[in-house]
């Protein structure tokens, strides 16, 4: 039996079951769900870094759902609201939720203080300090909370072929319904789930890094600006006499 | 609740089960990441990459490792050895970085003291480094264990999986009991094993008893390190 002989043979590629629709499907869901997990965590993470009582809760509560299996969970949402996309979606939601709500408070809370001073000083609202400088310094840690979001998701998606919501979730229970001859489908559905999960991994570690230098050069000038400043031009000069 | 009484001795069965199939590979990657770790540590930087390759292993989902480990191992799919050989890979690649950052987080001159007092390099690491790292490890060794008691229920997708088989009973029956259970059952053996090693950990920080005062390194470190072992400890939480 050839391991590859599912992965490699063309007709399994096209049509509504083939392997090309089912990897749309298992990145549809995980492009969705993070979204939708990183616009929650984004807000509710700018609000709760700023307290510290926010920050212990969000720390307790990332603690707490490492413990959490993931697809006990995904099981209980299925059994409570049915099978199909949208209770599957809502359980990868919640799972993405907790790394980028961490990610995000941590982020904030690290932001130097005094540019955050600063930005008040200048009279700008706490809308404007939370987007304007606290966000753009959190950015490091909000794409890496992502990234641990969506490895989480990628893993998961798997298990919402249960649910009969397709992904390649699909080959593998399939394969391991059909039962012996059936390996090579779930050896596909395991070596495509997991070269997903590596590129998400490489270029969202990327992403992470293009970020935290971006982050560091900021602030290195925001640091130099004092000094190459002219205190002189602070200053208002008194209109010069000569001029009508 | 009825339900959970009447099943209790398989509920029992599989949590047996369950701890087995967890706590196997973080015991046989303690050991494997130990002296791991260690060699990589010798390296000095050369340490940073291969750390930073390796990490990818853990990007890889575990449904994926389970379906595919029997090829590299010629055993059966529903076999418990593939799980065990995925979380102890898992295992390892974890902590391994938590090992190096312990060994790098003891500080120089106390090393140094410990050499000058005439300490062999095998008796230096086991009586001077380890401990003074362990809180490092240990720390690592909570996260790899409460991991591994939650991901060892992915299993269950392909028929394995210790608890999370009630996970499948109630997917199939569409009855709640089971899945909460489950999930009650995960959480509490997770949280048990981490209150367990925390306290371990706290009797291996300075100041309390567990530390072999009478070893002239360790009273060197009590003033120099606490402060620096507070910074590597947090780093290593990300």
């Amino acid at each position: 039996m050839n391991l590859f002989s599912y992965l490699l043979d063309a007709a399994n590629w096209p049509g509504p079951d083939g392997i090309a629709t089912r990897i749309g499907e298992h990145l549809g869901f995980t492009v969705i769900s993070v979204l939708v997990a990183t616009m929650l965590g984004v807000v509710i993470g700018a609000i709760a870094g700023r307290y510290r009582a926010g920050r212990v809760v969000v720390v307790g509560v990332l603690n707490a759902t490492r413990a959490i299996p993931t697809l006990g969970l995904l099981v209980l949402v299925v059994t409570l609201l049915g099978t199909g996309l949208v209770p599957v979606l809502l359980a990868l939601v919640i799972l993405a939720l907790p790394p980028i709500l961490t990610g995000t408070a941590t982020g904030v809370a690290q932001a130097d203080p005094n540019a955050v001073q600063a930005a008040k000083g200048l009279g700008m609202t706490g809308l404007q300090v939370s987007l304007g400088v606290e966000l753009p310094l959190a950015l490091p840690l909000i794409i890496s909370g992502i990234r641990s979001a969506t490895l989480q998701v990628v893993a998961t998606a798997t298990v919402a072929a249960l649910a009969a919501a397709g992904g390649l979730g699909r080959l593998v229970v399939d394969g391991q319904r059909a039962g012996a001859t059936g390996y090579p489908e779930m050896f596909a559905g395991a070596v495509l789930v997991a070269v997903m999960a590596v590129l998400f991994d490489v270029i969202l570690g990327l992403l992470v890094r293009v970020a935290r230098r971006r982050a560091e050069r900021h602030a290195e000038t925001s640091l130099a600006a004092p000094d190459s400043l002219d205190p002189r031009e602070l200053i208002p000069t008194p209109a010069d006499p000569s001029t009508p | 609740m009825d339900w959970v009484i009447r099943n209790l001795p398989m509920i029992g069965g599989l949590t047996l089960q369950h701890l087995v199939l967890s706590l196997v590979p973080v015991a046989l990657a303690l050991v494997i990441s130990l002296v791991l770790g260690y060699l990589l540590h010798l390296t000095g930087r050369a340490a940073n990459p291969i750390l930073a390759v390796t990490s990818v292993v853990y990007a890889i989902p575990s449904i994926a490792l389970f379906v595919a480990l029997p090829v590299v191992l010629g055993t059966k799919i529903l076999d418990p050895v593939n799980i065990i050989v995925a979380l102890t890979l898992y295992s390892v690649v974890l902590l391994n970085r938590n090992v190096v950052d312990g060994l790098r987080s003891v500080p120089e001159d106390v090393v140094d003291a410990a050499t000058a007092l005439g300490y062999g390099r095998i008796r230096r690491l086991l009586t001077v480094e380890l401990p003074l790292a362990m809180p490092v490890i240990l720390g690592g060794l909570r996260v790899v264990t409460v991991t591994n008691i939650a991901m060892v229920t992915v299993g269950a997708v392909i028929g394995t999986g210790a608890l999370g088989q009630l996970f499948g009973i109630g997917f199939n029956t569409g009855y709640v009991v089971p899945i909460l259970t489950g999930i009650v059952a995960v959480m509490l053996l997770a949280l048990l094993a981490d209150a367990l090693i925390l306290l371990v950990q706290r009797s291996f920080e300075p100041g309390r008893e567990g530390l072999d005062t009478h070893d002239a390194s360790a009273l060197l470190l009590d003033q120099r390190t606490s402060q620096r072992r507070v910074e590597t400890s947090s780093g290593g939480r990300r």
